[in-house]
């Protein structure tokens, strides 16, 4: 287990995440190719993330999942009153993901989930005209999660476990809009820290109150990820500025909010089944990036002011023939960010996922899982305006869109 | 393998990945040039065309010229590559034949910070003759009748002062003229910024130089002079008919007033502090009490010859009395020309007074206020026990030959531009009065004219800083617009450097 963690970690050291807020929904092939539903959704080991209760209801005695999507994303940025243009480097980004479930006799199931829930990597041009508020910004969070499951009745099932993060920042931005080296480089700071450890838990229920019929809940709690004595890299200083930038350490926390999950799936037809998911995630917890210095920097407040956002999926599966299994899905993603905090490191606006997959089964044990999002976003003339120079608002405004696809493939394996 | 199939498909997705604005400015047409052609765009002007700042020019004040910045907005409207004589280096400086002819750029180092030339030797050797053209033909120190000199751009006229050594580097041959190396581009567009030099070598040099009204012979010039208003009419003209010679359509921009900057406003008049012995001691008979006591007596004479009247005596009196007191604000003592010439009465009774708020002492002057002319003697203190010279100050009289210069000259401006249709004045003179009138301000910044710290003004007190001809750049973007009819986008003055500190 020790060995295939830090192949996992290894895998991950290297990748970058995408995120809606930072939340990235690409927790399991099977369940993204049906628009992300799975809280009432009885599977694979996917259900250790979706709902840790269902995996009672599993067949087989072991059942495992392993998944990996490549993430393209790109922003452009355009401001009109002064001619800018800009756009994010699209770099691959590979959200990992995998799950083992164990029955250990009729009423107690075990599992373990390694999944990549939250993450941002957003890289403007150097210097462009936002860089005061990022440069470049790089989140990762990997969430270990062992679980139990206590089945309680054919109807009933119970399951939970708690939730060790690991997570890492870089983020580099200028200092301000003109501070500049006698050269005329920009000043600017990069803050860094690696091996942040954090705890959170998670819980579910799943009812069956008639065949063909299944009803879910998740909750999942918030994290607070906290770099304490983090690295603070201030370069382009001016050596006669009176203020002291030395390079220095920095405190700064972010919170992974709460969310809770509901839905439902109804089998019909035979080969059909269809799920919904209603997501609420508790953004609002999230109200200010505070990154405090420990020299003349001080304390650098930008306010976030997230609202609470919510998320409707709906997803529909097809047993096409023996081995294919055709899956297909939406969803309706509501951004957690308002008006007047539109900030370009999570550029992000309400958008709508469209999903599709399937899995071609190689023999009874083994299939094959693809899937395919395509994240839409409508173009949207938005601002940060709590950026202070001096004292004073300095908006920053201008019309972003962004977009974004994932394909993905996975395996799942029961025995 | 159905799979592989499957994926070789959402590959071919990805490319498809790039968002798409759907009214981009990357879009052909979507700012409009309006009635101008931007595709050659030229600029001709002095220091302030060429970037010129912190005393010197140097790359990264290129980078912030005004016409520089033009150009890249104009790049959204059809406007061409604009090119520049750009120097080695951000040292500043000049050198000819390997020795300095001019002194590296000012920064703010020290502590506690001030201002200082930058470490380091200049690497911009003049006699390195760069391959031109150039479409910013801004010439530090250019005044106008030197746009029509075929001496100006001759390397062996640089030691007598009739070459410039900026145009000699730039110039297409030794007896090429700044205006015929901008023609011979062939411009669709042109910007022309000239005269200030015309007045402001005399201001700067704290009025050593002559008036030359009434002398319509350039060559006769000293290098401080102010030039004829009326040389400075038919030159302009010149300069004008040439640049729209072949149909280019420009703008041309006003003088502002040379005092409004602050190489003339930084220091005060009155900067001295005396307590009550020293005052008294300053007012007493063995000190300015003699003089005060020898105008009176002076004018008196003066008066009983009739060779001036008792009014006029009486005023120059109250001008030329010399009073301290124990205070933080004693004027300056200052030499003035102006004032009646009482040394065949008396070779102590020079032409000085106390300094009023009508003069301007020098910025160069503030390191030597309050020193020592005599090493040792206390009573030799500067501004004080001996007189500001005339290089020292711009005084009042010399003031008002500047203002009367800058009036006649920008009637001209505003009389030719008006009289050409494709010509376009910008009101520079305005703007920069409000700069010195509580600021200009816009995206979340103001610029001021205070020294070293407004903001609007590089470290020379005269030049404007990155900010500052981002702010002009501006100006003239808005008056492009409105007066051609056309869309161009303007520059974020917030994202401009101001005082470089080293």
């Amino acid at each position: 287990m020790k060995k295939l963690l830090s192949f996992v970690l290894f895998f991950l050291a290297g990748s970058t995440l995408y995120a809606g807020g930072y939340r990235v929904s690409i927790q399991g092939q099977k369940q993204l190719a049906m628009g992300h539903t799975g809280v009432a959704v009885i599977s694979s080991a996917e259900s250790v993330f979706f709902n840790p209760a269902s995996i009672s209801f599993l067949d087989g005695k072991m059942n495992f999942s392993l998944g990996v999507s490549g993430i393209i994303a790109e922003t452009k940025f355009e401001n009109k009153e002064f001619g800018d243009t800009n756009s994010t480097e699209s770099g691959l980004a590979t959200p990992f993901n995998f799950y083992a479930t164990y029955k250990a006799n009729d009423w107690l199931s075990f599992g373990l989930g390694i999944y990549t829930p939250y993450g941002s990597s957003v890289e403007w041009e150097k210097d462009w005209s936002g860089s005061h508020l990022v440069n470049d910004i790089d989140l990762k969070a990997i969430f270990v999660q062992p679980t139990v499951a206590v089945k309680i009745s054919d109807k009933l099932s119970i399951g939970g476990g708690p939730i060790y993060v690991n997570g890492s920042v870089n983020f580099n931005k200028n200092l301000n809009r003109s501070l500049v080296d006698v050269n005329g480089n920009r000043t600017n700071v990069t803050v860094e820290q690696k091996n942040i450890s954090a705890w959170g838990y998670t819980f579910g229920v799943m009812l069956k109150p008639i065949e063909k019929l299944n009803i879910g809940f998740n909750y999942r709690s918030k994290v607070i990820v906290k770099a304490e004595n983090g690295d603070a890299d201030f370069q382009n200083v001016p050596s006669n500025l009176p203020n002291n930038l030395a390079d220095g350490n920095f405190d700064a926390e972010l919170p992974l909010p709460a969310e809770i999950t509901v839905g439902l799936s109804y089998e019909f037809c035979d080969k059909f089944l269809f799920a919904f998911d209603y997501n609420f995630a508790q953004w609002s917890e999230y109200e200010a990036l505070v990154v405090e210095f420990d020299n003349d920097a001080g304390v650098s407040t930008s306010p976030r002011n997230y609202k609470d956002a919510e998320t409707y999926r709906l997803g529909l599966q097809y047993e096409a023939t023996k081995k294919i299994t055709v899956r297909t899905g939406v969803y309706f993603d509501q951004s957690p960010v308002q008006d007047g905090y539109f900030a370009p490191e999570t550029p992000r606006n309400d958008s709508v996922g469209y999903t599709g997959g399937l899995s071609y089964k190689v023999n009874d044990k083994l299939s094959i899982d693809a899937s395919f999002l395509y994240l839409h976003f409508e173009e949207i003339d938005n601002s940060y305006d709590h950026y202070q120079e001096g004292g004073q608002n300095v908006p920053f405004s201008g019309t972003y869109k962004s977009s974004v696809i994932a394909p993905g493939i996975g395996l799942s394996y029961k025995l | 393998m159905k799979n592989i199939k499957y994926i070789a498909i959402m590959a071919l997705g990805l490319v498809a990945c790039e968002p798409e604005l759907d009214n981009s400015i990357e879009d052909a047409g979507f700012y409009s040039a309006g009635t101008a052609d931007f595709s050659n765009f030229v600029s001709v002007g002095n220091s302030l065309t060429a970037g010129y700042a912190d005393g010197t020019v140097y790359l990264e004040g290129q980078r912030y010229s005004y016409p520089n910045i033009l150009a890249d907005k104009f790049s959204h409207v059809g406007g061409g590559l604009f090119t520049q004589p750009l120097v080695n280096d951000n040292l500043g400086g000049l050198t000819l034949g390997g020795s300095l002819i001019a002194d590296t750029r000012l920064v703010l180092t020290g502590n506690p910070l001030g201002p200082d030339n930058l470490a380091g030797t200049p690497t911009t050797e003049i006699s390195n003759i760069l391959i031109g053209p150039f479409n910013n033909v801004g010439v530090p120190g250019a005044k106008s009748f030197h746009l029509l000199s075929d001496s100006y751009g001759d390397i062996s006229g640089v030691a007598t002062g009739t070459a410039n050594p900026y145009f000699v580097r730039m110039a297409s041959s030794s007896s090429a003229t700044m205006l015929g190396d901008a023609i011979a581009q062939n411009p669709t567009f042109f910007s022309l910024w000239i005269g200030n030099n015309d007045i402001l070598s005399f201001a700067t040099s704290g009025g050593v130089g002559i008036d030359q009204t009434g002398n319509l012979n350039a060559a006769t010039y000293g290098g401080n002079d102010i030039t004829d208003p009326t040389l400075f009419h038919g030159t302009y003209d010149a300069i004008l008919s040439g640049l729209t010679t072949n149909g280019a359509k420009g703008v041309v921009m006003n003088l502002p007033s040379v005092t409004s900057i602050p190489y003339f406003t930084t220091v005060p008049h009155n900067p001295i502090p005396l307590d009550a012995a020293t005052a008294g001691f300053l007012n007493s008979a063995s000190a300015y009490g003699a003089y005060n006591a020898g105008i009176q007596g002076a004018f008196a004479y003066l008066v009983s010859i009739s060779a001036i009247s008792a009014a006029d005596a009486n005023l120059e009196i109250a001008k030329r009395t010399i009073v301290f007191s124990e205070s933080e604000d004693n004027s300056l003592v200052i030499m003035d020309e102006n004032l009646t010439d009482l040394t065949g009465i008396s070779p102590l009774l020079i032409s000085m007074r106390q300094a009023t708020d009508a003069d301007f002492i020098l910025l160069t002057t503030l390191p030597v206020i309050g020193t020592l002319a005599v090493e040792g003697d206390p009573t030799s203190v500067i501004g004080v026990g001996v007189p500001l010279n005339d290089s020292q100050v711009l005084t009042e009289s010399e003031v008002t030959m500047v203002a009367n210069a800058q009036t006649a000259y920008n009637n001209s401006i505003s009389m030719l531009a008006a009289a050409n249709d494709d010509v376009v004045l910008v009101d520079v003179k305005t703007a920069m009065e409000r700069l010195a009138n509580g600021g200009l301000s816009s995206n979340g910044v103001t610029i001021t004219d205070e020294y070293a710290t407004g903001g609007g003004f590089s470290l020379d007190g005269v030049h404007p800083s990155a900010r500052g001809y981002a702010f002009i750049a501006n100006i003239v973007l808005e008056r492009i617009n409105t007066e051609f009819n056309a869309t161009i986008p303007v520059t974020n003055t917030g994202n401009y450097p101001t005082t470089y500190i080293d």
